[in-house]
């Protein structure tokens, strides 16, 4: 289907199903019982799980593919942020305008950083990329501030020209829409003691994670994306046969570099706010831990990376004492001290303690990420399988 | 004249941070061949044995004064501490007040344990993994060392003077017949700079002329052929790991009273000091200990107020765009060897 | 199917099912569009919920944690727990304990990280998941700009935290946007005339500035006000925020003519810069005859701790400090020492009083809708919170009130007692016109309640 092979087709249907039903998926406690702190089925989240997920989805085609590790995908994410956000002051407050320029510019910016990075090879050009990110974000931070509004972050104002649209509505800065649909608009539907939403804005995203998961697939299967592998396996060899490889990496540095500014611009589509922040190594740091923790080189992986630790962010630190107090509110006064006492650390305040085991836990004892893990559990269920099995013969265990 | 002077001496002081960090880093990279992103912790808990010590010496016992009221309108607790009542309270001050240097002594073991339970329990398992794995567990390690200081802690810098003898500046400017007061450099600083150097020379100096240096040398360079020859290269490597750990740690007793240490001055230092180590050049330990002085002169340069009238905003890119500058025009850095970390 | 408009709390929804009784069995399905009256996250239970977002990660977490201890505090005293704090003194007699409007007040807590986008992040999903109809706190003034801008979106209220860069109520002010922390020009005009007092009208100043918005905006506020009675600035230059090691910007003071430094830095930075700035000797330094002196703008009670002993005689200014001793502040004091065994921080102070200036607000509106709040909160004159009498002024949703200008204390009796206030200059001397050059640009637009 769509030109993809069979099992590429049962991926694809896969993440295309999980995304569709993801408010459901995300909201499995009912509302208002104890475990309901754990559900991440509200628009903001979800919407930052497949923003993050295209990025992660992007950087896996640079790094996945041809093993080159760039610190500094960040700035492009802050570039087309920044971009994203002057076209809504400027032109409309339809985020078709923003999200295509955001591309534009990140592109453009990342051929730049890429055609001189690119001249070096292994930690050299992480340290280059992490410096052009460094500058960037540095320079937006303080002295760019007219263009990038500093530490507050470029933001929206009442008096902006919006030459397409109207500066305000009644003394509000209009929303951001999609010819008319207002992202923050939604559905609810409540099932018993369940409650589920439906934002438009995610259905946005999901649109766009769906269709840059699909181009990620047939990238990942052309002759393009061989041309990747082989960089990654053997560069000189590739060089001796008279190949050029500096092309095909730039080209993967720049596709990658877009999807970045495409997550940047979905994300001021979702929140018109670009923030310096955004274009730190921490930030940059934060795609190469999604797409690693997840499994690189996987296509599902890098998205399911970005979920885990933008659940572990945004869930975690939200739990405080008094929550703890609340689940254990059954339990002896004493034993309930304990045990809060005991779970203290992790949460609230500690998020980072928690991120930083799990990274931990995770890296040791899965070296491919979330995808082993995945793919072991799998394999365990398939070997029991085939042991209960009438003729005992062992299934052959899927490879990916 | 003076300004440039006085910017040669902030960059040396600056570069001897940088460089002594940059040491530790390529010392476990180049023996071991692991990428320590925690290394930067133990600068961190370095510091932070030094505030220990300090907490411990300052530990007190509360007699109530009912003169005096607290906040509340409660009589007003007066703490003294136990080694002012043991030794008197002007010997008892004077070793409260000395803190740091001694915590020089308090942090080598300290620091050489939590070095070797590192390198035992953890990195040992990643020698055969690929860098990015090595990257990714030690950052994790990273995260939970500083967030276990930062539970026990706080957040806020925490101040550690340095002993009120080297509480003043010396007067370049007097020496050399200029004005006084005008080419002054603190005590303290002047110390950091000549102990950095001494640790630098001492550590060059045991990989020169000891035996086992040479053995650790051999190795970094062939690891293979060393075990062949039947010498026990891991327990070796073990030792290595722990120094470094060592010259993190101590670097970070002595940079305390510079600067408040807080818990995440290990991460504030980690990425410049990746920076420099590259820069100088993957597993070369001339090569980090330069940059670190190139890059920490430079730093100091690109901050006057005149350099900054000409590139507005250069004193925040500078390290970042030499780094660029020197990575393009000398492929491996200042130092560095052919090969390693390039694919 | 009933078709209901969308924003409503979720958990008030179904306790409102619960309480009815009979558990909604049939899908329902509620939208954005159709329907009147109503507001974002009206409560309908029997509670009410508001967000306290503060830094819990960063370096700014133990500043987070004392105004999440101010914010319980206050919901105690909100629900009829505890002493009552300053409720007793509050001159407005609308709250008696039983929680806002007779519901109960449930919170919730998130990290700001000190990042406006994890800041928004997690304001967001107050509003979106727990149902917030209020969103406080932070301890940067990036970020409050950044979450009062999505609350006004959102449409429900922000009550700013400790933020004290002019551009809160300058050019990024919201209708739906409060602040009761002062701010860079009321610092400048209060420092100013104490400065002169101590140091004489002929001085030359040189600045050390942080080099984002906050510090552009104090730097230009301590300026123009010591400029205005005489001194002279020899140089102004920006520090970069990342910066640890002061050393380099400090040594070109050495050689310059200033006479005075002064330090438009906080947190971190200040903690640095004036460690370093001792170091180098400035303070033992003679200039034309005159001794040097260093100047902090904004104190904090915890940057005063992380300075230690370098912070002897140094003045700056403050908005609150626990010694003072007035009614309002020593009950607040009392409760939150009887509660936490130490004294409250000034972003305590502020985000405890915040609190009960919404929560009364609410009262006397009669109504959580956000429009209503705006009402009752605009030109809103009140006293007993402990700064003397203040105006919450309706052109620009800032208070004014006394400001403290404080100096290091030489001899300090416990590890709080760091800070001695100098000066309470008055409110008068700290006024400004709402079209004040340094506030200038933005406007508050009109109050959104998510309609």
């Amino acid at each position: 289907m769509l030109g993809l092979d069979k099992k590429d087709t049962s991926t694809f249907l896969l993440v295309v199903a999980l995304v569709v039903f993801a408010p459901f998926l995300l909201n499995p406690f009912p509302d208002g019982s104890e475990l309901a702190q754990f559900n991440a089925g509200y628009p903001d989240l979800m919407q930052r799980f497949l923003i993050f997920g295209i990025f992660a989805i992007g950087f896996n085609i640079l790094f996945g593919l041809t093993g080159y590790l760039s610190f500094g995908h960040a700035a492009f994410l802050g570039v087309g942020s920044y971009a994203g956000v002057w076209m809504m002051k400027l032109l409309t407050m339809n985020v078709v305008p923003a999200i295509i320029m955001s591309v534009i510019f990140a592109g453009l910016f990342s051929l730049l950083v890429g055609y001189i990075s690119l001249r070096r090879s292994g930690i050299y050009f992480s340290i280059l990329t992490l410096a052009f990110a460094q500058m960037s974000f540095s320079l937006a931070y303080s002295v760019l501030t007219p263009i990038t509004n500093g530490e507050t972050g470029l933001q929206l104002n009442l008096d902006d020209p919006r030459v397409l649209g109207v500066s305000q509505v009644g003394g509000s800065i209009p929303a951001a829409n999609f010819f008319g649909l207002a992202m923050r608009d939604s559905y609810e539907l409540v099932l018993g003691n369940w409650l589920f939403t439906f934002n438009a804005g995610y259905y946005l995203c999901a649109v766009v994670m769906i269709a840059a998961f699909y181009v990620s697939v047939r990238i990942f299967r052309s002759p393009f994306g061989m041309m990747l592998r082989a960089v990654k396996s053997n560069q000189n060899r590739m060089n001796f046969t008279g190949l050029n490889s500096r092309p095909y990496t730039l080209a993967a540095f720049v596709i990658s570099g877009m999807y970045a500014g495409l997550a940047g611009g979905l994300m001021v589509a979702m929140d018109p706010l670009a923030g310096a922040e955004r274009m730190q190594w921490t930030a940059s740091g934060e795609v190469v831990l999604m797409t690693i923790l997840g499994g690189a080189g996987t296509l599902i992986g890098p998205v399911l990376g970005a979920g885990f630790i933008k659940y572990c962010e945004n869930i975690f630190s939200k739990i405080n004492d008094n929550i703890l107090y609340q689940w254990f509110s059954a339990l002896p006064d004493a034993v309930a001290d304990f045990l809060v006492f005991i779970i203290h650390p992790f949460i609230g305040k500690g998020w980072h303690l928690t991120l930083g085991i799990m990274f931990m836990l995770i890296v040791i004892f899965l070296p491919g990420g979330i995808m082993e893990g995945i793919s072991r559990i799998g394999k365990l269920f398939s070997r029991k399988k085939a042991e209960q099995g009438p003729n005992g013969t062992a299934a052959p265990a899927p490879a990916e | 004249m003076d300004a440039i002077f006085l910017q040669i001496l902030n960059g040396l002081d600056k570069g001897s941070a940088y460089a002594l960090i940059a040491l530790g880093l390529t010392l476990i990279f180049g023996t071991l061949g692991v990428v320590n992103f925690a290394h930067g912790a133990l600068f961190m808990i370095g510091a932070f044995c030094a505030v220990t010590l300090q907490r411990i010496l300052t530990l007190s016992f509360e007699t109530i004064d009912p003169e005096r009221l607290d906040f509340l309108g409660n009589p007003l607790k007066v703490k003294t501490p136990y080694v002012e009542s043991w030794f008197g309270p002007e010997m008892g001050a004077a070793i409260i007040d000395w803190s740091v240097p001694l915590a020089i002594l308090f942090s080598i073991p300290i620091m050489a344990l939590v070095g070797l339970m590192m390198e035992r329990g953890l990195i040992k398992h990643f020698y055969k993994r690929p860098h990015a794995d090595q990257i990714l567990v030690t950052f994790g390690l990273a995260i939970v060392l500083q967030e276990i200081i930062k539970y026990f802690y706080g957040a806020n810098p925490i101040p550690t003077p340095a002993p009120a003898a080297f509480a003043g500046s010396f007067d370049f400017g007097a020496m050399l017949g200029f004005d006084p007061n005008v080419i002054i450099y603190p005590y303290w600083r002047i110390v950091y700079f000549l102990f950095s150097a001494a640790i630098i020379g001492g550590v060059f100096a045991f990989l020169q002329f000891t035996t086992f240096g040479m053995v650790v040398r051999a190795g970094m360079a062939d690891r293979q052929t060393v075990g062949l020859l039947g010498i026990d290269i891991d327990r070796r490597f073990t030792i290595m790991f722990a120094l470094a750990a060592v010259v993190a740690g101590l670097a970070g007793v002595m940079y305390a009273p510079i600067n408040s240490p807080n818990y995440h001055m290990g991460m504030d230092f980690l990425v410049l000091s990746f920076v420099v180590v590259v820069v100088g050049g993957m597993g070369s330990l001339p090569g980090a200990v330069l940059a670190g002085f190139v890059l920490g002169i430079l730093e100091s340069f690109a901050s006057m107020a005149q350099v900054v009238a000409l590139f507005p905003g250069i004193n925040q890119i500078v390290i970042y765009l030499v780094a660029i500058i020197i990575l393009l025009t000398r492929p491996r850095g200042l130092m560095g060897r052919k090969g390693v970390m390039e694919s | 199917m009933t078709l209901i408009r969308k924003p409503l709390s979720r958990r008030s929804i179904l306790r409102a099912g619960a309480a009815g009784g009979a558990l909604l069995a049939a899908p329902t399905i509620f939208t954005s569009r159709a329907w009147a009256a109503g507001y974002v996250n009206e409560p309908t239970g029997s509670t009410v919920t508001l967000g306290f977002n503060v830094p819990q990660t960063g370096p700014y977490a133990d500043e987070g944690a004392d105004e999440l201890r101010a914010y319980q505090l206050a919901v105690e005293h909100l629900n009829g727990e505890g002493d009552g704090g300053m409720l007793n003194t509050f001159s407005s007699k609308a709250l008696k304990g039983s929680g806002i409007l007779g519901k109960k007040v449930e919170y919730v807590t998130g990290d700001t990280q000190t990042k406006s986008d994890a800041a928004r992040a997690s304001a967001k999903s107050m509003i979106e998941k727990d149902g917030a109809i209020m969103i406080t706190g932070g301890s940067s003034s990036g970020v409050a700009v950044a979450v009062q801008a999505l609350c006004q979106e959102a449409g429900v209220i922000f009550m700013a935290g400790l933020t004290h860069s002019n551009d809160t109520t300058g050019k990024d002010k919201k209708a739906n946007g409060f602040r009761h922390f002062f701010n860079s020009y009321m610092s400048g005009a209060a420092l100013a005339p104490v400065l002169k007092n101590a140091y004489g009208a002929d001085r030359n100043a040189y600045h050390l500035t942080a080099d984002y918005n906050w510090g552009y905006t104090t730097e230009q506020a301590v300026r123009e006000s010591t400029e205005a009675l005489g001194w002279n600035t020899v140089e102004t230059v920006k520090t970069p925020l990342a910066a640890t090691d002061f050393s380099s910007y400090i040594t070109p003071v050495l050689q310059s003519d200033a006479d005075v430094l002064v330090l438009n830095h906080y947190g971190g930075n200040m903690v640095n810069s004036l460690t370093n700035a001792v170091q180098f000797g400035l303070r033992d330094k003679l200039v034309n005859g005159k001794n040097f002196e260093i100047i902090v703008p904004l104190y904090s009670r915890l940057m005063a701790k992380g300075a230690g002993a370098n912070v002897k005689g140094i003045f700056g200014s403050t908005n609150w400090h626990w010694s003072l001793t007035d009614e309002g502040s020593k009950a607040f004091v009392q409760s939150f020492g009887q509660k936490y065994g130490f004294p409250p921080s000034q972003a305590a102070h502020t985000t405890y009083v915040q609190t009960l200036l919404y929560a009364d607000a609410c009262e006397r509106a009669g109504t959580f809708n956000p429009c209503g709040v705006v009402e009752a909160l605009e030109g809103f004159e009140f006293d007993g919170l402990g700064n003397g009498k203040t105006l919450y002024r309706a052109e620009d949703h800032q208070c004014f009130k006394d400001v403290l200008v404080v100096k290091g204390k030489e001899n300090p009796t416990s590890e709080f007692d760091l800070l001695e206030i100098v000066e309470v200059t008055p409110v008068e001397q700290v006024t400004y016109a709402p079209d004040h050059p340094q506030f200038a640009g933005g406007a508050l637009g009109s109050c959104n309640s998510g309609a």
